[in-house]
């Protein structure tokens, strides 16, 4: 095995025992940490189904910056939308189930090209960071930094597809002896320059996630203004830190 | 025009997003609370020395405590979608007072001492030490979020800026920073029963000064009942109610609905206040207990429902919390939802008709309603999603012949605050207060000028209170905002009523029953 090879495994495990370790830990927080009192942004659901309906118009349509400001909710809702269609494209590297993959071979022609729509949709949204002064103004170099290394996650994958052909079937070797442990057949990477910076990049996205504002993603869903049943009268809603004081 | 020294913003036909300008609100803060107010709510009386450890401690704990908080610090990705939501930044143009911009004052703090890239990695992703230069910021701009929601409506993730000015302003607390005004008018409704520090001997005065006034007008005997134990409704109303100029008008409007429908009601000496002032400095101990006392007064008279009058973060405590925060209401009739809004008895009085209306009454108003936020965006009415919206305008239309409404990206749950809530009413933020209200200012112009509205709608005491300010500094007639009951007190007909000389038509008089 290269010392490329060899190096990427590594990273690549340890990339996802931070990542996976790291979200768990945060979820279970949000998870453990109370909400006392009911805050939902009104008018809202009064019943379960109704905040179920409300958390998917949330986060598939992303219905309240639509409602803000339509340039952010396109190019925001664009390229997430694109990202989810070019990761799953990716599932091609993960698994042999024959089902997944036909689905994955048929959407592929077409789902291959939305990596342009997810540049695109990162431009436009550093466009807005960079040239719109209130967004400009709230901008750390994270926030920058973050989108650069989208950018460059999105080039670079584009660049093996498009550009330089990389050899996708020994990546997938690479990624299955990876997930079955099984090192004694596991095949050298490619060793062209746009495959590693896109595997390097990915790495370290997967590192930062757990630490950085890309908690937005499970943090939605803890989200009290979006998720609670608006039902104060009905049903008494009380923290156990809050029950303490009437005793 | 009232007289100002600071510029008074311009309205315009189309509201424009202002350039941010840096710092033009550094200066307003308000009055720091004496060490006896701040004692008498459990704080510190002043800025105790070890200051920074206290509040991280403080922070530590909230953080515990508050998922909205937790998680609002880690979510917000800065995309800039709540930028040009607040008031205080439409009228200022002060990115602080950006919501992102006033919650990062709190978030860069938070990163610094409890997030890893905030700790090893501060300058890269914004992350402060608190110096004494971030705690004058924390109180000058935490003081300048009416705590609306408006921000909350349009975040992706539904971050609320008022979950975290509250949380700001329980952390200076527990250091010894309070502010005056807030935590003395706490103080007084621990002491005497209501922010207004009316004693029962006044109010029991006043309420019988009302009486006469009513009967004189309508030759009917409308009772204004204080403690009286065994009234089936117990009335809780925001102490302005008793005297403020539109408000008592609303509190007549009430009594006399009260009175056709025939219910036995009391308001009460000892829950005398339906304002908690707990809410905004984020303090769940102070709310708990300013609201406990609804619960004792509601026992103690013996009462089977309660009814809070028209008051906008009084419903939000009233509906969102005070079974949470008093309850369980079980000793109370099942019957009815706890607590219930003014306008929802009032509605359901006109749908059963045992009110007798004569709209004409009010034919020489054309009424706008202003959506108090706390109302629109932190409660409802009635049984419906939205019925917050709907039964004021129901009741309104019910009462006047002629309603519009403002734009429509300034009602409903796009409602603009009126610039005076969230613990900002008070002279010592004047400059803050007129600036904050140009939303608003320039929506009701728009209406007046298109539609010839003659009077704003508002069922808030502070919107009352702060419009009634605030207009003249824009041109216009304090006297256009009216209380909705104050509507329903012009056109309803009491039974046994006798006619004013003034009253324009014989129809009318003929509807009486």
């Amino acid at each position: 095995m290269s010392f490329l090879t060899v190096a990427f495994a590594a990273l690549f495990y340890a990339a996802t025992l931070l990542l996976v370790v790291g979200l768990a830990r945060r979820i279970s927080l949000y998870w453990r940490t109370p909400a006392p009192l009911k805050i939902p942004t009104t008018p809202a659901p009064v019943t379960q189904g109704g905040v179920v309906l409300r958390m998917f118009r949330e986060v598939v349509f992303f219905e309240s910056l639509f409602k803000s400001t339509k340039w952010t909710w396109l190019f925001g809702w664009v390229f997430h939308m694109a990202l989810f269609a070019v990761l799953f494209r990716h599932l091609r590297y993960f698994t042999e189930a024959e089902s997944i993959m036909a689905v994955v071979t048929f959407v592929s022609p077409l789902f291959k090209y939305l990596a342009f729509a997810m540049i695109i949709g990162l431009l436009g949204l550093w466009g807005r960071r960079l040239f719109v002064d209130r967004v400009r103004y709230i901008s750390a170099p994270s926030d920058h930094l973050m989108l650069l290394l989208l950018l460059l996650i999105g080039i670079s994958g584009a660049m093996t597809t498009f550009v330089a052909h990389t050899d996708v079937v020994m990546v997938k070797a690479f990624f299955r002896s990876l997930m079955t442990f099984s090192f004694s057949d596991m095949p050298n990477l490619p060793n062209d320059p746009f495959i590693v910076v896109h595997l390097l990049l990915v790495a370290v996205l997967m590192i930062i996630f757990p630490i950085s504002k890309l908690l937005h993603a499970p943090g939605v869903f803890f989200s009290p203004t979006r998720n609670q049943v608006d039902n104060p009268r009905e049903q008494r809603h009380i923290a156990d830190w809050a029950r303490k004081l009437e005793q | 025009m009232a007289k100002a020294d600071f510029e008074i913003p311009e309205l315009k036909e189309f509201p424009e997003v202002p350039p941010v300008v840096p710092g033009t609100m550094a200066h307003s803060q308000p009055f720091i609370a004496k060490p006896e107010f701040q004692e008498s709510l459990n704080f510190p009386g002043e800025l105790v020395d070890d200051w920074h450890d206290k509040a991280i401690d403080a922070m530590g704990d909230l953080l515990g405590k508050y998922r909205s908080l937790q998680v609002y610090l880690d979510s917000c990705v800065k995309c800039g979608a709540c930028t040009d939501k607040c008031h205080y930044y439409l009228g200022t143009s002060d990115p602080k007072n950006m919501p992102v911009g006033r919650q990062d004052l709190l978030r860069k703090v938070y990163r610094r001492y409890f997030t890893f890239a905030g700790k090893y990695f501060p300058k890269l992703v914004g992350a402060e030490d608190l110096t004494k230069e971030v705690l004058d910021d924390w109180y000058v701009y935490f003081h300048q979020c009416s705590q609306c929601r408006r921000c909350s409506v349009f975040c992706p993730y539904g971050i609320d800026t008022a979950e975290i000015s509250m949380a700001a302003r329980e952390i200076m607390d527990r250091i010894g920073v309070g502010q005056k005004y807030c935590n003395e008018i706490i103080g007084k409704v621990y002491k005497i029963g209501n922010n207004l520090g009316l004693p029962e001997a006044a109010l029991a005065d006043t309420l019988e000064g009302l009486e006469e006034d009513v009967e004189d007008e309508t030759g009917v005997a409308v009772k204004y009942p204080l403690d009286v134990k065994g009234a089936d409704i117990l009335l809780v109303t925001p102490s302005a109610d008793f005297f403020a100029e539109p408000h008592v008008d609303g509190l007549i409007g009430y009594g006399k609905v009260f009175h056709e429908a025939g219910v036995s009601w009391t308001l009460s000496s000892k829950a005398s206040e339906a304002a908690n002032f707990g809410m905004f400095i984020g303090s769940y101990e102070n709310m708990r207990r300013v609201s406990m006392r609804i619960r004792e007064a509601a026992l103690e008279l013996g009462v089977k429902r309660i009814i809070f009058g028209e008051c906008g973060h009084a419903w939000r405590v009233a509906y969102s919390f005070l079974n949470t925060l008093a309850g369980p209401f079980d000793f109370l009739d099942p019957k009815y939802p706890v607590p219930q809004h003014i306008l929802e008895f009032t509605w359901g009085e006109m749908q059963k008709g045992t009110l007798n209306i004569d709209k004409s009454a009010n034919d020489d108003m054309v009424v706008t309603f202003h959506d108090s936020c706390n109302v629109a965006r932190a409660s409802r009415m009635g049984p419906e999603p939205g019925g917050q919206f709907k039964i004021p305008r129901n009741v309104i239309k019910a009462v006047c012949n002629r309603f519009v409404d403002m734009a429509p990206e300034t009602i409903h749950e796009k409602t603009f605050c009126c610039g005076g809530g969230g613990g900002l009413l008070t002279d010592d933020l004047m400059e803050l207060r007129v600036k904050g209200a140009k939303p608003r200012m320039e929506a009701l112009k728009n209406v007046i000028e298109e539609h010839g509205v003659t009077n704003m709608a508002a069922i808030c005491a502070i919107c009352k209170s702060q419009f009634t300010k605030v207009l003249p500094y824009y041109g216009m007639d304090m006297d256009m905002i009216v209380s909705v009951h104050q509507l329903v007190s012009n056109a309803i007909v009491l039974t046994g009523q006798t006619n004013d000389d003034d009253d324009d038509e014989d129809e009318s008089a003929g509807d009486e029953d």
